[in-house]
């Protein structure tokens, strides 16, 4: 293995591959700053670019935009509530609220250093854990995927911090039932797209979250415009704040970042799970660690509740290269495209890719590390200047964010019907929002809708129609043990929060 | 009598979801798929009947926290303006294209929110959808269709 470190350093460390990671992460910020366009378009946007490059090189410039693009998303989760990407949609539950009270410059800063750790501490697992995890993700079946997630969209429920689990919980089924408009992924079937053609490839995820966060924001301002608390908020929110981090919020993210790497890096190893669902659990998980003082601060603010996501996703980023690596399976939809991009290379990923192309096995690894210091370097000294887009006028920013959210879908599709379709969920989540109805969980159960229909498919033909499945493999039980857990748990919590009330 | 906005919200959820289930009862599958463990409408009919669940415990069980909303201090108008601006758009950006509709609709969108100063209207319109198409059309390569700059000899 030493021998390999030392070939990876060898072919990051030139000239040219420094060059590409400084380039990536500095576009990859940009791009995933830009709501809509996420880390998979960023991605998918330099193919071309890296076909003139050696494989190593062009796969080192596709790392930095990755790593740059997530960090960028969460930039723009925090100052405009707009998350680019799912795996970022966690991380503005308590950075959007730590920039409307005027701290936004520290709660980038917490989200960098975060990030930077997560991925650090992610790097070092992959460097040493990479061969032994990839037999672990073997062993996981469809129905041990399926209590997964449904752990995940329960955990999101339950840990909402308002309380409000029923609220949550339809939330959560009505992305699952987003989810499922278009072609049936195996039957070839249309379901819910009432003749209409441009339903038959179902609903853009990134449809579905420009609608809910970004354009229900902006009209959610608006419309909140004369509201006594929220022009308060809005206020506050032309504060840049001091980027430094105290004594105080170190010693918590000192707490926060090593468990939620682990979190997220085991997360991003399993197939198909990625930083979503490892940020979402990162936040759950998190607000379970913390006191009761602490977690009455989550969605308000919280220094747990921001550097908990950002650790994690960071470290899924990492471990999505797992599967990648070393079975050729993605382990996101941004490896997946990373994936095409190595086949293009004429580079089959696998359990060989050690011994025919050991320089690319270990020069991506190394040069995620790279990569993550020049984030680092790159971006915390640009804080201050990125987040003078707080200082932008409500009458300049609304607007603004509606023309980022319209472009976004359009020059994806080229099509009307998708803004007709984002302005009218837009309207409809603007509603509900007002009434209290969460979208993170809609979002989250939209992301997972598919997969979730695919492993319960495959679960239930092989056990032939019967939920025996749940209970036959100790991992299946484990999972939904610790699922029905957490619903217990919440209903005795709101149980006895209603008798004290009462009293 | 004070209606409780958080049940009707709800109730709508249970139509919603009672329709859904209606639709996925009624999803053609294949012949041979009908009686299979699992089909392309299983799936939905489970989550129909979970909507129906969930919304239902919402309707019956008490409402501890009741949401109040003072609607007159809510700009509807406004945000109604705007809405109705972006449906605009999305009409004519196919025919018309897209750097005229994107600069017109930043323009009346920034109008209709207040602004008066023209100068800035037209600065953060018309050329800022000039660059912004420059860096997606001539830098990123993504093509966007533009009948007007087309006609105009801007845009071949």
């Amino acid at each position: 293995m030493t021998e390999g470190i030392l070939i990876g350093l060898k072919t990051a460390l030139t000239f040219q591959n420094i060059l590409m990671v400084m380039v990536g992460c500095f576009f990859g910020t940009i791009i995933g700053m830009l709501p809509g366009l996420g880390p998979m378009t960023a991605i998918a946007l330099m193919i071309p670019i890296t076909y003139g490059f050696e494989p190593a090189t062009g796969l080192i410039l596709m790392a930095g935009v990755y790593y740059g693009a997530v960090f960028g998303g969460s930039t723009s989760s925090i100052l405009l509530n707009a998350p680019g990407v799912p795996g970022t949609v966690a991380t503005s539950f308590d950075g959007y609220p730590m920039a409307q009270q005027g701290k936004a410059g520290k709660a980038l800063a917490i989200a960098a250093w975060s990030s930077f750790a997560g991925g650090t501490f992610a790097t070092f697992y992959l460097l040493f854990l990479a061969p032994s995890l990839s037999k672990v993700s073997l062993s996981f079946r469809s129905p041990d995927y399926f209590a997964l997630m449904l752990l995940g969209l329960t955990a999101i429920a339950a840990f909402s911090s308002k309380g409000q689990f029923l609220k949550e919980i339809m939330m959560v089924v009505l992305g699952l039932m987003l989810a499922s408009v278009g072609l049936d992924s195996l039957f070839d079937i249309t379901r819910f797209t009432f003749n209409n053609m441009n339903l038959t490839d179902g609903i853009s995820f990134v449809l579905v979250v420009m609608a809910t966060f970004a354009m229900s924001e902006a009209l959610t301002i608006i419309l909140k415009r004369n509201d006594p608390s929220a022009v308060a908020k809005q206020v506050s929110l032309t504060e840049l704040g001091s980027i430094k981090i105290n004594k105080e919020e170190r010693g918590q993210m000192l707490k926060t970042i090593p468990r939620n790497s682990i979190i997220g890096f085991i997360i991003g190893v399993l197939p198909g799970a990625g930083a979503t669902i490892a940020s979402f659990l990162a936040y759950g998980m998190e607000r379970n660690f913390v006191s009761d003082k602490e977690k009455e601060k989550f969605g308000k603010g919280s220094v747990h509740g921001l550097a908990a996501p950002e650790t994690a996703n960071n470290a899924a980023c990492s471990g999505a290269f797992v599967p990648l690596l070393t079975l050729g399976i993605p382990g996101s939809g941004t490896t997946a495209v990373m994936l095409g991009a190595l086949l293009g290379f004429g580079i089959q990923p696998g359990p060989r890719l050690y011994i025919t192309n050991p320089e690319i096995f270990w020069s991506v690894i190394m040069s995620m590390y790279i990569g993550m210091v020049i984030l680092l370097i790159l971006n915390l000294p640009l804080i201050p200047y990125i987040a003078r887009i707080l200082a932008v006028p409500k009458n300049f920013l609304i607007p603004l964010i509606l023309f980022f959210s319209i472009t976004g879908i359009y020059v994806m599709s080229f099509n009307n019907f998708d803004i007709y379709l984002m302005i009218g969920i837009a309207v409809i989540a603007t509603f509900m929002r007002l009434y209290d109805f969460p979208m993170p969980p809609l979002i989250l159960a939209f992301v997972l809708g598919g997969l979730m229909e695919e492993n319960l498919r495959r679960s239930l033909l092989l056990s032939n129609g019967s939920w025996e499945f749940l209970w036959q493999r100790p991992l299946t039980a484990s999972i939904l043990t610790v699922t029905v857990l957490i619903v217990i748990w919440h209903i005795y919590k709101t149980l006895k929060a209603n008798r004290l009330k009462s009293d | 009598m004070n209606i409780n906005t958080t049940k009707v919200i709800s109730l709508l959820f249970f139509v919603f979801s009672a329709f859904y289930l209606y639709t996925a009862y009624n999803i053609q599958v294949f012949s041979f798929d009908e009686n299979a463990p699992f089909n392309a409408k299983t799936f939905p009919i489970y989550l129909g009947y979970a909507g129906m669940f969930f919304s239902g415990l919402k309707i019956i069980l008490p409402e501890p926290n009741t949401i109040k909303i003072n609607h007159k201090n809510l700009e509807y108008k406004k945000t109604a303006i705007l809405v109705i601006i972006a449906l605009i758009y999305g009409a004519t950006i196919l025919k018309v294209g897209y750097f005229l509709t994107t600069s017109l609709f930043l323009a009346f969108s920034y109008y209709a929110l207040g602004e008066r100063r023209w100068y800035l209207i037209f600065a953060l319109s018309f050329p800022f959808v000039g660059a912004f198409m420059y860096l997606l059309h001539g830098v990123l390569e993504i093509y966007l269709r533009d009948p007007f700059l087309k006609t105009i000899g801007v845009m071949g």
